[in-house]
């Protein structure tokens, strides 16, 4: 065992845990941990673009962008985060483009901006160009430019290093244990401040747009060092993946003028969405695409639909909806202009259907996408514990795994990679500056026990046991089945049922490797738990609301209910696997909830 | 359908030296070959050692020799491989761990000797710096690179000398070296220009077949080989 000491340990190395370690290392000494090389983590696969009200375009102000936010969370959000948010943005935006982020340009050399589901113009209804973007791989060119940045400022890095343990010490965070990957060597990091930034978990579901890698790991460590996480009910499943595979083509797709269209050639979000369309937010567009499907109205009959972006089909409907460019021509489309905004949507169709989405519709179906739950954290990215709020001293989360929050029941476009660089940002302030003014606790003898015994419980190689994966598509499975777009009390307790008995089962894996260098079987095993915590917590959440509020859609609750429901879902998961709700109240500014309609 | 994948195999804790071991799965024809990969460590064997995470060709993380050719797992299709045995071995160059698992450590320090990230000490206006679309389109080619080292470790002269910097780090020079905004071209052409810099390539072509983004290296290359001889980035 081996042990370190900072002031401030990152775990995570997408958006969020760069952008904290960027501004945690201007003050402390500063360590970012992560199980992937940074520039493999999963911010790399954002698409569509960050959103700001930079205006470049057409008038746009943060004010529009914050209650766009709010509607898009079914005012679930919190609405001072909200607008902490929205107003950072701008400078948020402006701040990577210093950094070097090569943005798409408009023809005077500004930063170019595409409409997104859900972004408005609060005056007329009509979509707004809010999303800041390059090409279609806005999240790549974050993720690089960060990564970057943190070569530039020296910043430690410990790669491919796993964290299985959060260090609490008299009710303080004091660290994180940690294996080596090329090793199996464990390592205990001492410090002042934790930064939990791991990602989604987007791989407990069948069909998903998330990578091999987000399996909620910072949750659930978490949820296993008592911490509680907040509104796991509310997970977001993207209108457009690829027809089985759930690679994600992006709303961008729709923003430059692509339309879905049914088995009977019509265009049918006119008629879920009127004033949108296509741009409504990203839970109202699933649903409807659902309920066309289950009407028998997939194409060819099977469980698909089309989304079209040919140029013919773009300049069709955008002349019958009357669109404009910002000079007031008519929004017409080329093939090359398509060509090089999404030239890596084409080529994903190309590789993965063989199909040219110039000259064919794409055969899209939603995909689970993005967690809008996660450890509960204040907008300094303090994590807070109860009802009250009350601060775990030391303890910080921020991005995909945190939740501030700023997604309520369902997150618009464009707004993860802003939470990132805004609440990464925070997260790494207030980190670096706790972290200085904090004298180091010494650490228990026993300090990586906890870890380790959940390593040996697994290692229990040879012997009869299961796979790990049969229980891991067994799970995905059901959760797609009962715990997706729409959900029912009935569909839940199954699913719920099958959990505990995949739980139990879980006891008792077969592992072939033995190793210590690179037992990736074993670290997958142990992911695959995390995954189970966190659908066990999600379903108990989901089972418990009793209403229908942004992702979380119950048939048998169809109605939103602010008088029962406006309020955040507290989820304890306890030993015995049994799961404790409790609630926390929504924080409401400006804007009182209303009906929300598209 | 039923594939055959024979895949070259170490363990590093039991094997003196690499092995070849074939396994027999069911595959469609659209399968990735990283699908038959995780359906034989998921199935047949758990020891199998391999990098992945995005699953559709962004990370970087899968680059491995299939059939002989450097390509991203991921992205590679059953069906484009022809009806035989699918062989899957590591990257070469890069020291062998376990499986396909290669250090990576040496790949990632040239990517950080070449000064990879923007300089520019001038004050930044308050709103964006401006850059039209062709300066922009200038470098966009280079700003693709997912840092998978299927080039460099593709690369005769990489093989011979692991101390040139190889194909990727000069891309990802490049990506600053022509940028508008950036101020340090000249500090990244001395690097480059030093023993093992852009003179060790012999434009053998092979990165630009690699290169699973599609990135013309060679010409990225020869860009920079040219602002070195010109002393002008014209
Ligand atoms: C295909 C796709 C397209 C998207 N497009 C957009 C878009 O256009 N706009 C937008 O706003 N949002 C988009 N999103 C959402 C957004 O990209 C993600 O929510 C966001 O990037 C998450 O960033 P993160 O920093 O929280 O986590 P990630 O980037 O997922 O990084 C997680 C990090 O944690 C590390 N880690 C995880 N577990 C451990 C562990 N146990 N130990 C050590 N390290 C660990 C990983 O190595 C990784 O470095 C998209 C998402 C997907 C999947
Ligand atoms: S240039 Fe291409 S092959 Fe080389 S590392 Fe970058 S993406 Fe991979
Ligand atoms: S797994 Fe990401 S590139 Fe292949």
């Amino acid at each position: 065992m081996r042990v370190h000491q900072f002031d401030v340990v990152v775990v995570g190395a997408g958006g969020a845990g760069l952008m904290a370690a960027l501004y945690a290392s201007k003050k402390a000494t500063t360590a970012v941990v992560s199980k992937l090389y940074p520039s493999r983590s999963h911010t790399g696969t954002a698409q569509g673009g960050i959103g700001a009200a930079l205006g470049n375009l057409e008038e746009d102000h943060p004010e529009w962008h914050a209650f766009d936010t709010v509607k898009g969370s079914d005012y679930l959000g919190d609405q001072d985060a909200i607008e902490f948010m929205c107003s950072e943005a701008v400078r948020a935006v402006y701040e990577l483009e210093h950094m070097g982020l090569p943005f798409s340009r408009t023809p005077d050399g500004r930063i170019d901006q595409r409409p997104f589901g859900g972004h408005t113009n609060n005056i007329t209804g009509k979509p707004v160009r809010r999303s800041c973007y390059a090409a279609d791989r806005t999240g790549h060119m974050i993720l690089q430019t960060l990564y970057q940045q943190c070569i530039k400022n020296n910043v430690t890095f410990f790669n491919e290093f796993q964290v299985l343990d959060l260090i609490l010490v008299n009710g303080v965070a004091q660290g994180i244990v940690a294996i080596e990957l090329a090793t199996g060597e464990i390592h205990v990091f001492h410090a002042n401040a934790v930064i939990l930034a791991t990602g989604g978990h987007g791989r407990i579901w069948k069909i998903t747009s998330n990578a091999y890698a987000m399996t909620g790991d910072g949750i659930a460590i978490a949820l296993r060092r008592g911490i509680p996480a907040e509104d796991m009910e509310f997970f977001q499943f993207h209108p457009t993946g690829i027809y089985k595979l759930g690679i994600l083509i992006t709303e961008g797709v729709r923003g430059e003028g692509g339309v879905l269209i049914n088995g009977q050639g019509e265009r049918f979000m006119e008629r879920y969405a009127p004033r949108v369309k296509d741009l409504a937010s990203r839970d109202v567009v699933s649903r409807a695409m659902y309920l066309e499907l289950r009407e028998g109205r997939g194409v060819d009959g099977k469980d698909y639909l089309h989304l079209d972006v040919r140029p013919e089909t773009v300049n069709k409907f955008a002349a019958l909806d009357g669109r404009t460019r910002p000079d007031g021509s008519p929004y017409r489309v080329t093939t090359e202009e398509l060509l090089a905004k999404l030239p890596d949507i084409i080529d994903f169709c190309r590789t993965y259907l063989g199909i040219d989405p110039i000259q064919q519709p794409i055969p899209v179906q939603p995909t689970a996408h993005y967690a809008m739950g996660g450890i509960p954290t204040n907008r300094f990215g303090e994590v807070v514990i109860d009802e009250k709020n009350r601060v775990l001293p030391g303890l910080y989360a921020a991005g995909e795994t945190a939740c501030v929050s700023v997604h309520g029941a369902n997150r618009l476009g464009t707004n993860s990679l802003l939470d990132l660089i805004v609440f990464g940002k925070y997260a790494g302030l207030s980190a670096a500056e706790y972290a200085c003014q904090t004298q180091f606790q010494t650490l228990p003898k026993d300090v990586a026990d906890f870890a380790l015994e959940q390593l040996d419980s697994l290692r229990r190689c040879k012997g009869e046991g299961e796979r790990a994966s049969t229980i891991a598509e067994e799970m995905r499975e059901v959760m797609m089945e009962h715990v997706g777009v729409f959900r029912t009390a009935e569909g839940m307790e199954q699913a719920l049922k099958k959990l505990r008995e995949l739980k139990e089962r879980y006891r008792n894996l077969k592992l072939d490797d033995c190793g210590k260098v690179f037992n990736t079987e074993l670290l997958n095993a142990w992911e695959l738990g995390n995954l189970l915590d966190l659908a066990l917590v999600t379903t108990a959440s989901a089972l418990a609301r009793k209403e229908s509020r942004g992702a979380h859609a119950r048939e048998d609750y169809p109605k939103r209910d602010d008088k029962n429901w406006l309020k955040h879902t507290l989820a304890w998961l306890k030993e015995n696997g049994e799961v404790k709700l409790r609630y926390k109240p929504v924080v409401i500014t400006k804007y009182p909830p209303k009906e929300r309609s598209y | 359908m039923e594939v055959k994948v024979k895949i070259l195999r170490f363990n590093p804790e039991a094997d003196k030296r690499p092995h070849y071991q074939t396994f027999c799965v069911d595959a469609e024809p659209t399968d990735r070959v990283l699908d038959l990969l995780e359906k034989i460590k998921g199935y047949q064997d758990g020891s199998l050692a391999f990098r992945r995470s995005c699953a559709h060709g962004i990370c970087g993380s899968d680059a491995m020799r299939i059939n002989g050719m450097n390509r991203l797992a991921c992205k590679t299709l059953v069906k484009d491989l022809g009806r035989g045995t699918i062989v899957v071995e590591p990257l070469l160059g890069l020291p062998l761990i376990k499986d396909l698992i290669v250090d990576m450590d040496p790949f990632f320090e040239h990517y950080e000797s070449v000064m990879p990230y923007l300089v520019n000490d001038e004050p930044p206006p308050l709103k964006e710096r401006l850059q039209s679309p062709e300066e922009r389109a200038r470098f966009d080619d280079t700003t693709k690179c997912i840092l998978c080292a299927a080039c460099t470790t593709a690369c005769p002269s990489f093989w011979s000398n692991g101390r040139y910097v190889g194909p990727a780090a000069i891309v990802n020079a490049h990506r600053f070296i022509f940028d508008s905004r950036d101020r340090a071209a000249a500090e990244r052409l001395r690097i480059l220009s030093n023993q093992f810099g852009v003179y060790r390539c012999h434009t053998i072509f092979n990165c630009t077949l690699a290169c699973p983004r599609e990135i013309q290296i060679t010409k990225a290359i020869g860009e920079v080989k040219k602002a070195i001889a010109t002393g002008s980035l014209e």
